[in-house]
């Protein structure tokens, strides 16, 4: 008897939050769609998104290369080279961060782990663009800013996926290095390194993957890459010039995913 | 005792010494290609410091400006993420290989998703604002083909893991490729699906806040103004309420998902 009471009242229970939530969400929903303030579509919409789509299937093929540095093959080596100098500066600035916000212990609250991951999230949470353009003011608009800007921002996902790796680590080797009489020096280049550097390997490419587009876009706030010629074509219209951007950009990309894939599946 | 013996490239480590080697040829070349100055920024530095010091006493009257927008970036990614998944459930099906054997659809289609998973949002962003114009449009359409890339490929991968008897056992029985779909493929992937919502929702959210740079909509409409007037006490308010939203917005997606599980 009392079991089926009991299952009885869980069941409603069961049904009224089912209920809630589905209320909730359609309260959410409401909210969404209705508290917008939709402006007018601008009435050329259909023929501008027809002037993006031939610009696609008619490219500026003059503008791939014309030898003066300014053409795309130049301006996209530039922004994989923003990508991977800033990559390397965040992957070296991540180790010491990483091992700031790494748990000793597992499900045991330290305050220093806790104080890293606190950083770690803002630095993550922290835009791009708004480092970019600060940057822009230190050093000028330009590859630089940009680099710096990606240098910095990529910390706050590469130290957190850095202290994961530590967490995972075997202990053993480095306490055997210091129980016959190592220094805590020889246990973090024997033991502890050796066993991150390929998970910090892996996801430093795959954080390169991300920064490539990134770079991308970051020449729209003068931050260097191929972002600055976009939106220039973008804003005088130059459809053709847009198209084989986007192809150029679409191109490197699923070039350096391929390989970053390749070399990290290598890693193992 | 016998030790075991170590291959030449193991003793000296050749796989690592020759991919420092080639990083730092890539590093050089970079550097000169960039022809970055080090020098400019220690000695600019004391300039990126006194932003940041401004940037350390937010004008706190201006918060109450922040709200409305801060809400319309949670609209935008709300509606943007809905409609991305609606596209996304029928692409994922078709691009899945256990539900459509044809390896020339499913290589098709894939390349095509791949294609578009390889666009910036704040690309996309800058392309709808020259088409649909300025405002919360162009931010609500980059966001659905922004989630509509993530979201597909998490779809048919997930997709492909699924145990494929219920599937068979509708075909073979006489049922149509819709009652399979309906009967044998979403039932199995619906809670990870809607764990897949919300982590591309959290995705989107984060997104949605620079969107307005380029005039997309929502809160980086104000971020763009306070730093173009050099108002960067302005703009620290707005950092940190988005800070605060974003951090809520994954807190509670987190929890969400951790209930599904």
């Amino acid at each position: 008897m009392m079991g089926s009471i009991q299952h009885r009242s869980a069941g409603v229970w069961h049904r009224t939050r089912s209920w809630l939530l589905g209320l909730l969400i359609v309260i959410v929903y409401v909210w969404g769609i209705f508290g917008i303030n939709f402006s007018k579509i601008q009435s050329s919409a259909g023929a501008v998104t027809k002037a993006v789509l031939m610009g696609i299937i008619h490219p500026d093929w003059h503008y791939v290369y014309q030898g003066n540095g300014e053409d795309l093959v130049s301006v996209m080596l530039q922004t994989l080279a923003i990508a991977f100098v800033g990559t390397i500066i965040s992957a070296l600035i991540s180790v010491p961060f990483a091992f700031w916000a790494a748990k000793r212990r597992r499900h045991h609250f330290s305050v220093m782990s806790t104080s890293g991951r606190i950083v770690l999230a803002v630095v993550r949470t922290f835009p791009e663009i708004v480092l970019a353009i600060m940057f822009i003011k230190a050093v000028g608009p330009g590859a630089f800013a940009g680099v710096l800007a990606l240098g910095v921002h990529s910390v706050g996902m590469l130290g957190k996926l850095f202290a994961e790796s530590i967490e995972t680590i075997d202990v053993g080797p480095s306490e055997s290095i210091v129980s016959v009489g190592g220094n805590a020096v020889n246990g973090l280049v024997f033991a502890t390194l050796p066993q991150v550097l390929p998970a910090f390997a892996s996801y430093s490419l795959y954080r390169f993957e991300i920064s490539v587009r990134s770079a991308t876009i970051l020449g729209m706030v003068g931050a260097g890459g191929v972002g600055t010629p976009l939106l220039f074509a973008i804003q005088t219209r130059s459809w053709n010039r847009v198209g084989i951007i986007l192809i150029g950009i679409i191109i490197t990309v699923t070039i350096i995913d391929y390989l970053s894939g390749w070399l990290r599946k290598q890693l193992g | 005792m016998k030790l075991p013996k170590q291959t030449v490239a193991q003793r000296f480590h050749i796989r690592f010494f020759g991919g420092l080697i080639i990083l730092l040829v890539l590093l050089i070349a970079s550097n000169n290609f960039l022809k970055l100055d080090f020098g400019a920024l220690i000695q600019n530095f004391d300039q990126f410091l006194a932003l940041f010091k401004e940037m350390m006493h937010p004008d706190w009257k201006s918060a109450p400006f922040v709200v409305q927008p801060m809400l319309e970036t949670i609209q935008m990614a709300l509606i943007g993420t809905t409609l991305g998944t609606l596209l996304a459930i029928p692409a994922a099906i078709i691009a899945a290989r256990n539900v459509v054997t044809n390896k020339w659809i499913t290589g098709f289609v894939r390349i095509i998703f791949n294609m578009i998973r390889t666009l910036p949002d704040l690309l996309l962003a800058a392309l709808f604002v020259a088409i649909v114009g300025i405002g919360p449009y162009a931010g609500v359409l980059t966001l659905t083909i922004f989630s509509f890339g993530m979201i597909t490929k998490l779809f048919y991968e997930c997709i492909e893991t699924i145990d494929n008897g219920p599937l068979e056992a509708i075909l073979t029985t006489g049922g149509k490729r819709s009652a399979m779909v309906m009967f044998a493929i979403l039932p199995q992937v619906s809670s990870r699906f809607i764990s897949y919502i919300l982590y591309t929702f959290e995705i989107n959210v984060r997104a949605s806040t620079v969107l307005g740079y380029l005039g997309a909509g929502g809160i980086g409409q104000q971020l763009q103004t306070s730093l173009s007037q050099f108002r960067y006490d302005q703009t620290a308010v707005i950092i940190l309420a988005i800070l605060i939203m974003v951090l809520a917005i994954d807190g509670l997606s987190n929890f969400a998902r951790e209930r599904l599980q």
